[in-house]
């Protein structure tokens, strides 16, 4: 049962803290997918949605290998003397960071999209400038998008398993996460602890859900962009 | 450049996209209002646009009031020029509330000295009637509220130069008739000028005091709002022939519920509308309202007929009629070409709203025999009073 706390204990702290990570990372990228008009968008945009469809071990593998000894990250992280980032917190983090950019990187830039130019022309017209109108216009404007970003990418990164288990492996209060615990309850065949903690996850995911649709259905019947 | 020439609005735009070309090269006074009037297409939407830097239309030059905006490696951007802008749709800020929305211009405003503002906040919040609606949000307003919180919000951040881009547009026939006359009251209250983006004669008509017409993004006619209305050649007679007259309420004749105004040229007697004696009229007479007779009738039920010479005949493009510029009063040719000599020394000093414009049948004038410098009497049929 400590065993089972610690987990959901990790797993919180994983997703609040890759939520967080992502709204700083992914609300430049979105603002400037929403904006641009260069001819290499659509690469960008296809990198940014990998995750979508890749399966999680293959983008597991791949930063296994950048993050290990060998890899470009893992030699920056020696020779900054923080050592090697797989199997720890840390390690995760940036994983999962990569792993969940879409769900938090796509409803940021649905949402800037449906702002439309119309209210930066106007705020310009009225004495604002780029960053005013950024702080001003576009993030009150797009606050249900952020919403949206902000739950969908914590959920997501609740639920991952397969880059877990490639970059963190399986170790008790630094990677051990809700899934590999589940995991490891099953494959012990000890389906009491596996009951407890599947229906603890079923049970965070719709309520998750619900308050996301009731929260959406609020949100575009009275203003801002639909996501 | 500008302040040299006493310009004030000097503007020169060549600006391309897809098929459309945009070519002007304008002069604009720097009070009163300014209508751009055009059919959609005319460019006359992305003119305004140039005007607030709102499109770069690169090799455009641009000074208002001495000061330039644009000009050959300058651009000025949209935010740091002093304008205010009114859009078509009200485009307020929907997650501000009305308050919220004038805060947000006023809060970016920096008045050296406060007695430049055009207006006080009190005095726009009264004049746009929205007093009562400062704690609303936007969707809790109908379109016509928007519009007037819209164009006070434009008014808050002081501008020196007002652009409004079909504001009414977006409207039904009703709230145009409720924002037309906060309109009217802006042009009488605002000492800084105002470019009006229109294709309604009607609009144009009421606010003008400037005309600059617009066709495929060249400037077809540019000149005093009577200038233009009387100017057999251009684009506006097609079907809205006519003249808009600034008139004076002088008398009552209260037993028949009339009134009479008098403007340069002549009087008029128009149906009492209850104004005080004294206050202005503007007045429209549709080129199609006025026939002409040789001598005067006294045998009619028409009550304005005015003495008036020929000044020009065109031909319309309808073949059945031909159009008549007047000059009122009888005149010999010799007073004509005199006029026409002062016309062209001082063309800004004279006042052309002496004029009329009267459409007849071309079997008519040839059966009056019409030419230049024939003395008619004007049979004014109808009236309508603009404001």
């Amino acid at each position: 049962m400590d065993e089972n706390l610690a987990a959901i204990w990790l797993t919180l702290r994983l997703a609040a803290t890759v939520t967080l990570v992502l709204l700083l990372v992914g609300t430049p990228i979105a603002w400037w997918l929403a904006r641009t008009r260069v001819w290499f968008k659509g690469a960008i945009a296809a990198i940014v949605a990998l995750p979508l469809v890749l399966p999680p071990t293959v983008l597991g593998f791949y930063l296994l290998l950048t993050m290990g000894p060998n890899g470009p990250i893992g030699a920056l992280t020696q020779s900054l003397g923080i050592g090697l980032l797989p199997f720890t917190f840390w390690g995760l983090v940036i994983a999962s960071c990569f792993y969940s950019l879409p769900f938090v990187v796509q409803p940021l830039q649905n949402a800037f999209e449906g702002i439309g130019e119309r209210p930066f022309e106007v705020a310009a017209t009225l004495r604002a400038g780029p960053w005013d109108r950024f702080a001003s216009v576009a993030l009150p404007l797009a606050k249900p998008g952020f919403i949206t970003a902000a739950i969908l990418g914590f959920a997501h990164t609740v639920g991952e398993f397969g880059v877990v288990l490639m970059i963190g492996g399986n170790i008790p209060g630094v990677t051990r996460v809700v899934s590999v615990q589940l995991y490891d309850h099953v494959e012990a065949l000890d389906y009491g602890q596996a009951h407890w903690l599947s229906g603890a996850l079923l049970l965070f995911s719709f309520v998750v859900l619900f308050s996301l649709y009731t929260f959406n259905r609020r949100a575009s019947s009275s203003v801002g962009p639909r996501v | 450049m500008a302040s040299d020439t006493g310009v004030p609005i000097d503007a020169h735009f060549t600006h391309c996209y897809d098929d459309f070309v945009l070519d002007v090269d304008l002069a604009l006074p720097a009070k009163g209002v300014t209508v751009l009037y055009g059919q959609s297409g005319s460019g006359k939407t992305t003119l305004l646009r140039c005007l607030a830097g709102l499109v770069h239309a690169p090799g455009g030059v641009l000074s208002v009031d001495g000061e330039q905006w644009q000009g050959d490696e300058l651009f000025v951007p949209t935010h740091k020029r002093p304008i205010g802008y009114v859009f078509q749709e009200p485009s307020l800020f929907e997650h501000l509330t009305v308050e919220g929305n004038l805060n947000y211009a006023q809060k970016r405003v920096d008045l050296a000295d406060p007695s430049d503002s055009v207006l006080s906040s009190n005095e726009v919040i009264e004049l746009l009637g929205i007093e009562n609606l400062m704690q609303r949000k936007p969707n809790q307003l109908s379109g016509g509220e928007k519009q007037r919180v819209a164009i006070a919000r434009a008014l808050f951040s002081q501008p020196e130069l007002l652009l409004m881009d079909e504001p009414l547009a977006s409207l039904d026939t009703q709230r145009k008739r409720e924002i037309l006359p906060y309109l009217e009251k802006l042009r009488l209250e605002l000492k800084i000028p105002i470019v009006y983006v229109t294709h309604s004669i009607d609009e144009l008509s009421r606010l003008a005091d400037w005309v600059v017409v617009l066709d495929q993004g060249r400037v077809v006619a540019n000149g005093s709002l009577a200038d233009v209305l009387t100017a057999l050649d251009s684009p506006m007679q097609l079907d809205d022939a006519g003249v808009v007259l600034e008139t004076t309420i002088r008398s009552r004749e209260a037993q028949w519920a009339l009134m009479r105004v008098s403007f340069i040229g002549g009087e008029l007697l128009l149906a009492d509308n209850g104004r005080a004696e004294g206050e202005t009229l503007r007045v429209r007479v549709d080129a199609r309202d006025i026939s002409l007779t040789l001598s005067q009738h006294t045998d009619t039920s028409i009550l304005n007929a005015l003495p008036a010479t020929v000044i020009e005949i065109s031909a319309c493009p309808s073949q059945d009629a031909v159009l008549v510029k007047l000059g009122l009063g009888h005149q010999s040719i010799a007073a004509l070409d005199e006029s026409k000599v002062i016309d062209e020394q001082s063309e800004a000093s004279r006042d052309s709203s002496e004029m009329l414009l009267s459409r007849i049948t071309r079997r008519s004038a040839e059966h009056l025999a019409l030419a230049v410098g024939s003395q008619v009497w004007a049979q004014i049929k109808s009236v309508a009073v603009l404001r």
